[in-house]
């Protein structure tokens, strides 16, 4: 195959990689402000555990499970509202960032779930049987023992939101997906296409590595 | 130190109740290391981990150090919690902190400033022996460090209880040992009071002082050690300490018959010695005293506490009235003696 991607393209394609980056970094980070948190209280609050309280565990995990089930087209879509609420707009790489933050808080907060709940339950005690409150175990126990797990948990995140971020393109969003759907897909400019298919994998392999190596990382220096 | 009365604790699992602790009482001293030995799933972690209410007991009272650690409140709970060290069976140690750190764990959540934290960590670093390995993480250490490493932690606060919950099980003979001594050190220098939770009776032989024999839920003997090994009362304590002293009389030695001359009667009988009477030529006097002979068939010694123990097997020969007398004479000494066969 031959591609044909003169100057312009490139430009376009540039900055629509840059697009994606920022939504999906941007979109990470406050998934983790909101999701970090979430993901604590949902291992906090579970039964036996050191804020043990059903109703609240329940009601959240219900939450989640919720937002979880919808598919995100549609999540798009039901968000309009509150987008424009929020940023004034709903067309645009800053108003996406409201629907791909929302969508992945309650991801987050299960993937941080998963990461919490591997901890040795002898750790926590130990830090009880020291007279440690509930802070203390979860900042001095629960989130240096998981580090490695979470930092890969972002790298999934980050990964999960640029499928999201292209799906969001699609509509309007900006970035590589409304590139790959103006030029690859109604104009039929099949280099275009591919180049934003080659960019895509190239992000998430480069995410991917960076989270394996920063996790390794920690582990090593722990090993 | 430590007043335990009437202490239960039931389990609620889907489908069943779990009696672990059935009106459990017992006093610790201050200053003594203490036992408590029992099978698995006889309610041991569940007693030790009452003392400071990691499980809160379904009735009754648990007083340290004159605190009734039931009725605190959960801030009370935590300032009466440092001042209770605790080891454990697979050590716990953060894999995200150094040596170092880990000791300073306890530290932090108490809120000495970290300067006077750092002197402190240095002084337990060099008690268990460590102070070259400050910087590693656990991950590289022995079973053996990583215990030191546990213990150190615990005394961070200056406890004035140190709980142990079968912190020598997953480490090998040699390795417990020198934990065992390091405990000892440690209990002598800080005059610290240890509860020890073990199912082997090498710990309590080896460090202990009294013991408390826990069987099905419930305290079936405490005592001294050294009376317990020469007096056990319960089945189960009799058990326990055949796994560490072999009191068996060896089949063919009930089965020995051997001809004997005129009068003579033949007695097997078995002496148990503890302490200084261990050391004493008490059987050759004993041969000197009255007219009987006695053939050593098979001797058992050991140490508990740094004093002698054992028994002795002895075929005694005489007739049946020097046989009494010499018998009453060894018990008139202190020792236990049985009978096992003859007149
Ligand atoms: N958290 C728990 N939930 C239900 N049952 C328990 C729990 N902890 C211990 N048990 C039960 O209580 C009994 C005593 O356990 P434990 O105190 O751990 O014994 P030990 O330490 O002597 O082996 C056992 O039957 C055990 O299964
Ligand atoms: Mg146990």
């Amino acid at each position: 195959m031959v591609f044909e991607i003169n100057a312009w393209y490139a430009d376009k394609l540039l900055l629509a990689t840059w697009e994606t980056l920022y939504m999906v970094i941007i979109s990470t980070f406050f998934s983790y402000l909101f999701g970090l948190p979430l993901g604590v209280i949902l291992v906090t609050t579970s039964d036996g555990h050191i804020l043990e309280n059903r109703g609240v565990n329940r009601v959240l995990g219900a939450v989640v499970n919720a937002t979880r089930s919808l598919p995100f087209i549609i999540f798009l879509i039901l968000l309009i509202p509150l987008t424009r609420l929020i940023v004034g707009t709903y067309i645009g790489t800053i108003a996406s960032i409201v629907p791909l933050t929302l969508a992945a808080i309650p991801f987050v907060a299960r993937l941080v779930e998963t990461s919490l709940k591997e901890i040795d339950w002898g750790l926590i005690e130990a830090a009880l049987s020291m007279g440690a409150n509930a802070w203390q175990v979860i900042s001095k126990v629960l989130i240096p023992e998981a580090k490695p797990s979470l930092i890969l948990g972002v790298a999934i995140t980050a990964i999960n939101l640029i499928g999201y971020s292209a799906m969001a393109g699609i509509v309007g969003g900006g970035g590589l997906g409304t590139l790959a759907y103006y030029y690859g897909y109604q104009r039929y400019e099949t280099p275009v296409m591919w180049a934003t298919v080659i960019v895509l994998i190239i992000m998430v392999q480069g995410i991917q590595m960076l989270g394996d190596t920063l996790a390794a990382k920690v582990i090593n220096k722990r090993r | 130190m430590i007043e335990i009365k009437g202490l239960t604790k039931i389990y609620h699992t889907p489908g069943q109740e779990i009696r672990a602790l059935d009106n459990v009482s017992l006093s610790v001293k201050k200053g003594e290391i203490f036992g408590i030995i029992g099978l698995s799933g006889a309610g041991k972690s569940t007693l030790v981990r009452c003392i400071n209410m990691l499980e809160k007991p379904t009735a009754g009272q648990i007083i340290v150090d004159g605190q009734d650690v039931t009725a605190l409140s959960s801030s009370e709970l935590r300032s009466a919690r440092q001042k209770i060290g605790m080891i454990f069976q697979h050590f716990n140690l953060l894999s995200s902190r150094t040596v170092f750190d880990n000791i300073m764990f306890p530290l932090e959540i108490a809120g000495v400033p970290r300067n006077e934290a750092s002197k402190r960590v240095k002084e337990l670093l060099e008690l268990v022996g460590l102070s070259d390995k400050a910087q590693v993480y656990p991950g590289q250490l022995s079973g053996g460090q990583k215990q030191r490493v546990g213990i150190a932690r615990a005394l961070a606060n200056e406890p004035k209880v140190l709980l142990s919950d079968e912190a020598t099980s997953a480490l090998d003979p040699q390795t417990t040992r020198s934990i065992l001594g390091l405990l000892k050190d440690i209990n002598q220098r800080l005059n610290i009071t240890i509860v020890m939770i073990t199912h082997d009776m090498n710990v309590i032989k080896e460090i202990c002082d009294r013991v408390a024999v826990i069987h099905d839920s419930k305290i079936v003997e405490v005592g001294d050690v050294l009376e317990i090994f020469s007096n056990p009362r319960t089945p189960v304590s009799r058990d326990f300490i055949n796994t560490v002293v072999n009191r068996d009389i060896p089949e063919e030695l009930l089965h020995r018959s051997k001809p004997l001359e005129g009068s003579m009667t033949a007695r097997l009988i078995r002496v148990t010695f503890i302490g200084e009477s261990a050391g004493d030529p008490v059987i050759s006097s004993m041969v000197k005293k009255y007219d009987v002979k006695a053939n050593i068939l098979y001797g058992n010694i050991d140490r508990i506490k740094g004093k002698p123990f054992g028994n002795l097997t002895l075929e005694l020969l005489g007739d049946p009235v020097s046989l009494d007398d010499a018998m009453n004479y060894l018990r008139d000494l202190g020792l236990e003696v049985e009978v096992f066969n003859g007149v």
